[in-house]
């Protein structure tokens, strides 16, 4: 379970994330939405153990992630939104995470194939990761990060610009993660991707939580007035 | 005519290469191993400085990297000088007797070339994506297997500083001449000249064809490095 406890982060003199309160149950699925700049990638960041520079208290299934980051980051794995290759092949980028974890060859081998197939990129396998295009390098990230088995699965905008083939495909391989029980945290600015995909909806706005709800609570009778403004499109 | 003269010396030094004179090889082989050691020491010590520093956030971090920048342009002679007075018999470091030794050269090369391999790599270090070290944590590295994809990243640039480094310790003069003192017996072990001192000396000695042919064969030495800098560099943009 993750549970946020007044977390809050300054970067100079300005405020990116102000008394975050948050709980995500294990094998929940929970949409961040918000606008640019809201601070969704901030609290993504800090969610996977990759910032500890904040203030208040995150636990981590009991954990204090302050104090343990290096810990709590072998259970948890965040897709960034800007696809960012390793040098090398398709296979290299994807068998990575399971390299680090010290699988042997065989099983790498049979489990990075099986991640490439359900994500339609197995043909690319042997090719140069930094050629491929935009969708093709967002499905290597996601394949990268799908391939180990953690606990927390977390995309920041991972469909982003991406054309409705690619996001289907995208899509297809997180339900398959809903299926498994685990836990999923997506930010995305696609309000029906997160009416399709998520049990839980939070909506940010300047650094803050503004609400959190069951996803057709929000949708249909948000109680703050800046989340209605915000899921029916209106200024 | 004055052309003939340069003619005549360019004919007589690529026939010294043709048919293989044994001082000539005798004198390249000397330099790459010179210089081919100078450059293993500067990359043993240089690369993990280089390392170090560019993935460190530390106070004085600009300091250090200003230093190692400044140092990259230190003239030979001034180096030569300053490790003549460590190493010569009444210096401090003269029990060490690495004066007149092809050792002595290469320690005086690799300190010619540890700020090229420190600062090259720095800045290959620090130029790989920022992303990138996020991306191995989060895939479940811990600081040292991401250290060590950060440094497989920055591979290519990090053999080019070594290639750099070389081709300058293979072509400085000043270091080899103090320290080396271009010492040739026939038949010697403790010979010391290498090719930039040789050049040097059989100019003075107006032995015109032996100069240009060890010029001719420094400057292929030092374009051949070049080239394969180039595809270097070309691959690591590509990829």
């Amino acid at each position: 379970m993750i549970l946020l406890n007044l977390i809050s982060k300054t970067f100079g003199d300005r405020q990116i994330l102000r008394n975050i309160n948050l709980k995500v149950n294990n094998g929940e699925v929970l949409a961040i939405l918000g606008y640019s700049g809201a601070g969704k990638t901030t609290l993504l960041k800090i969610i996977s153990a990759l910032d500890t520079n904040f203030t208040g208290e995150y636990l981590f299934n009991g954990i204090n992630v302050k104090k343990n980051p290096e810990k709590v980051r072998k259970h948890i794995t965040m897709v960034f939104q800007n696809p960012t290759m390793f040098r090398g092949t398709v296979f290299e980028n994807v068998a990575y995470g399971l390299k680090v974890r010290g699988y042997d060859k065989e099983y790498i081998r049979d489990r990075v194939s099986e991640i490439l197939e359900l994500l339609g990129i197995l043909e690319f396998m042997d090719k140069n990761a930094k050629k491929l295009s935009g969708g093709e390098k967002q499905r290597v990230a996601v394949a990268r990060a799908l391939v180990v088995d953690v606990d927390v699965y977390i995309f920041d905008e991972p469909t982003s610009n991406l054309d409705i083939e690619n996001i289907k495909i995208i899509e297809g391989a997180l339900e398959n993660i809903k299926k498994m029980d685990k836990t999923v945290i997506i930010t995305t600015h696609n309000l029906f991707q997160a009416r399709r995909l998520a049990s839980t909806v939070a909506y940010m706005e300047k650094g803050e939580i503004v609400e959190v709800g069951k996803t057709e609570e929000i949708f249909k009778k948000p109680k703050d007035e800046r989340t209605y403004k915000f899921v029916n499109g209106t200024f | 005519m004055a052309w003939d003269y340069i003619i005549e010396g360019l004919t007589g030094a690529i026939n010294l290469i043709i048919s293989g004179d044994a001082e000539l090889l005798n004198i390249l082989f000397r330099s790459i191993m010179v210089s081919g050691i100078a450059t293993i020491y500067a990359g043993v010590i240089g690369i993990p400085i280089g390392v170090f520093i560019g993935l460190s956030d530390f106070r004085g971090k600009n300091i250090l990297k200003s230093i190692f920048n400044a140092m990259l342009g230190i003239p030979t002679v001034v180096l030569g000088l300053i490790l003549y007075l460590f190493l010569a018999p009444a210096g401090p470091l003269g029990f060490l007797n690495l004066l007149y030794t092809t050792m002595g050269i290469s320690l005086g090369q690799m300190l010619l070339i540890l700020p090229i391999v420190v600062s090259f790599t720095m800045n290959y270090i620090e130029g790989v994506d920022e992303d990138i070290k996020d991306l191995t944590l989060t895939l479940g590295a811990d600081r040292i297997q991401m250290m060590i994809k950060v440094v497989e990243e920055a591979s290519l640039g990090i053999i080019l500083s070594i290639l750099t480094a070389f081709n300058r310790a293979i072509a400085e003069l000043g270091v080899a001449t103090i320290i080396g003192g271009n010492i040739f017996i026939k038949g010697g072990e403790l010979n010391t000249r290498v090719l930039t001192t040789a050049i040097q000396m059989y100019v003075t000695r107006g032995e015109i064809n032996m100069a240009i042919a060890l010029g001719i064969i420094l400057i292929s030495v030092a374009y051949t490095l070049s080239l394969l800098s180039n595809y270097l560099q070309k691959r690591w943009i590509e990829s």
